[in-house]
């Protein structure tokens, strides 16, 4: 059904009488001001896209690219139909996507793009633009291996690439934590002390394209809970200013300062905003990062994005059987968690990172962070990192099972190569 | 937890089926579902892969679905380019579309293990109901009379929530009708 698309036109009807391919009409009646919470069958892609509809952006520029490409169609469906008032630019490349909607972005503008993999990479030199003169912009890149090898499918090597991009991360596990980390992202990227941008990240095919039961908040909810973007940081006649100016080496230093500052200002917006949100829409995804059942865990698996679904229901399992396992599930990169991390002691003798990327020449991403904030003298915990699921390889249950049995042979006190690769064909 | 997997061809609506049947027992079955696709490029006439979960609990595994209780073929040729019958659970239910007998089908195909075996001219249906050879919402009919994965009228209620008002009906019309057929099979 995805194709590499440039060109994929939007709606298709079926000719005769079958319905083979879809025509998208699901719930458009409902899409009205006064909208009411209500439940639909979503793809992640979708979710989002309801996500970013009742964010309000007032512009959204975008180029399409596989699995990211339903998101910015219905999109511009959701315009089309004016469902929120908002300028659509179809643009001719991702750099010129950030580029737009950066210029809107210095108007004081909400905006929105989305983008993946080597569309992320080609956007790269915005990135920075954007988050050094910290405008509030909300990006989702549905993740995809990046070339070559050419590949469609998931992985996360494309945004840990941009890990130091300046821009605030997340990953979601489910189409619902897309729609509300979207609305969530927003209130995090606004807030005056933060004024950072940030990037929404969704595994691709295994979220993009998988459709689950979604829980749309009310328009006028969100809307109490995200108010319209009110900022300083623009061009005005009444106020002039400069923006995204050059500083030499006399003020540099102080600029990257102040970026720091707002990166751990960040932590407690973010932790701050997951609580308020859970007040308002009734869920809650812990902030930074969640602990899943680690309270008495001797082995414990630190994941980012989709995966953390899967191990969840192999950690009950193992559970049943009396083993001491929990999960940690990363949602922020940066800013890391590392206070939770660095809290990590007894009962727990051995955590393992599972990385669906990997750093040529030395590990997975994740670990090194992880690894890094669990460092004091004399620590006791032992560590395993996991490389599985790259370019859309599956990460299966009983793959996962495997991870907690090395790691409880390792808290046993054997010996385990540190760092794995699950599933490889050879070695 | 139900696990199911649909085999089509690109352009039959497999993956429609796998949507229409999680849309089914999600928002109007009061369960909870999940639906995907094969994953990546699709090419119409090439064998494709749809799945829908359910179950009574929030489903948070991610993973590819493997062991199935129920298999749906859409395209009985399907059966000599692709392995329909991996990971069928030995309860589990196949339906397909075939206008052979059971016992011609068996002879045409290996399935010795499968125990229960639902077949359907599904394209006759689909020929005489829609004007049209594309067989899903008949299999999906045939797949919930034959395994009780959902309410009949949430399927129903489905398919006037996703198609246009157009195809709609006759969709409708075309899923009671297998649904009746399959239905009737088990009482003989």
């Amino acid at each position: 059904m995805p194709h590499d698309g440039k060109n994929q036109s939007g709606v298709q009807e079926q000719g005769g009488g079958g319905c083979a391919a879809l025509s998208v009409c699901q719930g458009k009646a409902e899409r009205t001001g006064s909208e009411r919470a209500h439940n639909q069958f979503l793809s992640g892609n979708e979710a989002a896209a309801e996500g970013v509809r009742l964010c309000r952006p007032q512009v959204i520029a975008a180029y399409p690219i596989t699995p990211q490409t339903t998101l910015v169609e219905r999109l511009s469906e959701f315009v089309a139909e004016r469902a929120f008032p908002c300028k659509y630019l179809l643009v001719e490349s991702e750099h010129s996507a950030m580029a737009a909607v950066m210029g809107a972005a210095m108007m004081g503008s909400r905006v929105f793009t989305a983008t993946s993999s080597q569309g992320l990479l080609y956007m790269c030199e915005m990135l920075s633009y954007v988050s050094g003169s910290r405008y509030p912009i909300v990006l989702v890149n549905a993740n995809r291996a990046t070339a070559t090898p050419w590949n469609i499918f998931g992985d996360q090597r494309d945004s840990v690439a941009m890990r130091d991009s300046g821009w605030i991360q997340f990953y979601v596990e489910s189409g619902q934590e897309s729609l509300d980390t979207i609305i969530q992202a927003y209130r995090v990227a606004e807030h005056p002390e933060v004024s950072t941008p940030v990037m929404v990240n969704i595994d691709g095919f295994t979220l993009t394209h998988t459709y689950d039961l979604v829980n749309i908040p009310g328009q006028e909810a969100v809307d109490a809970f995200l108010p319209p973007l009110k900022t300083a940081n623009r061009l005005s006649l009444e106020n002039p200013r400069s923006l995204s100016i050059n500083i030499g080496p006399d003020y540099h230093l102080e600029s990257r300062y102040q970026e720091q500052k707002a990166f751990q200002a960040a932590e407690k917006v973010i932790a701050q905003t997951d609580e308020d949100f859970a007040r308002k829409f009734g869920r809650k995804y812990y902030g930074m990062a969640e602990r899943y059942r680690c309270e008495d865990a001797e082995c414990v698996l630190a994941v980012m994005g989709s995966v953390a679904g899967t191990v969840r229901t192999v950690v009950d399992r193992l559970r049943t059987e009396g083993k001491r396992v929990g999960m940690i599930k990363v949602r922020c990169l940066r800013p890391f968690p590392r206070a939770l991390f660095a809290a990590q002691e007894a009962p727990c003798k051995a955590l393992g990172v599972l990385d669906r990327n990997i750093s040529f020449g030395y590990e997975g991403a994740l670990y090194t962070e992880a690894r890094a904030a669990m460092y004091r003298p004399g620590a006791s915990i032992r560590t395993l990192n996991f490389i599985a699921g790259l370019g859309g390889r599956d990460i299966s249950r009983s793959d996962i099972a495997l991870m907690f049995e090395k790691l409880a042979r390792l808290a046993g006190g054997s010996f385990e190569e540190e760092l794995q690769y699950i599933g490889l064909r050879w070695s | 937890m139900k696990e199911i997997r649909w085999h089509g061809r690109g352009g039959n609506g497999a993956f429609t089926a796998a949507r229409l049947l999680g849309l089914a027992a999600s928002v109007y079955g009061g369960h909870y579902a999940q639906a995907f696709p094969s994953f990546g490029p699709e090419r119409r006439g090439a064998p494709v892969l749809g799945f829908t979960r359910i179950d009574d609990v929030v489903i948070t595994d991610h993973s590819q679905i493997v062991d199935c209780d129920c298999v749906i073929v859409l395209d009985e040729t399907l059966i000599d380019v692709a392995d329909v019958l991996k990971g069928l659970r030995p309860d589990g239910v196949m339906v397909s579309n075939s206008s052979r007998s059971e016992v011609e089908f068996r002879k045409t195909f290996d399935c010795a293990g499968v125990k229960n075996l639902v077949l359907l001219d599904g394209t006759s249906i689909a020929l005489d109901v829609l004007q049209s050879p594309i067989v899903n919402t008949v299999m999906l009919g045939a797949a919930v009379a034959a395994a009780d994965l959902v309410d009949i009228g949430d399927a129903e209620r489905a398919i006037g929530d996703l198609m246009p008002k157009a195809l709609a009906g006759k969709n409708k019309d075309a899923l009671r009708t297998a649904y009746k057929k399959v239905k009737a099979m088990s009482k003989t």
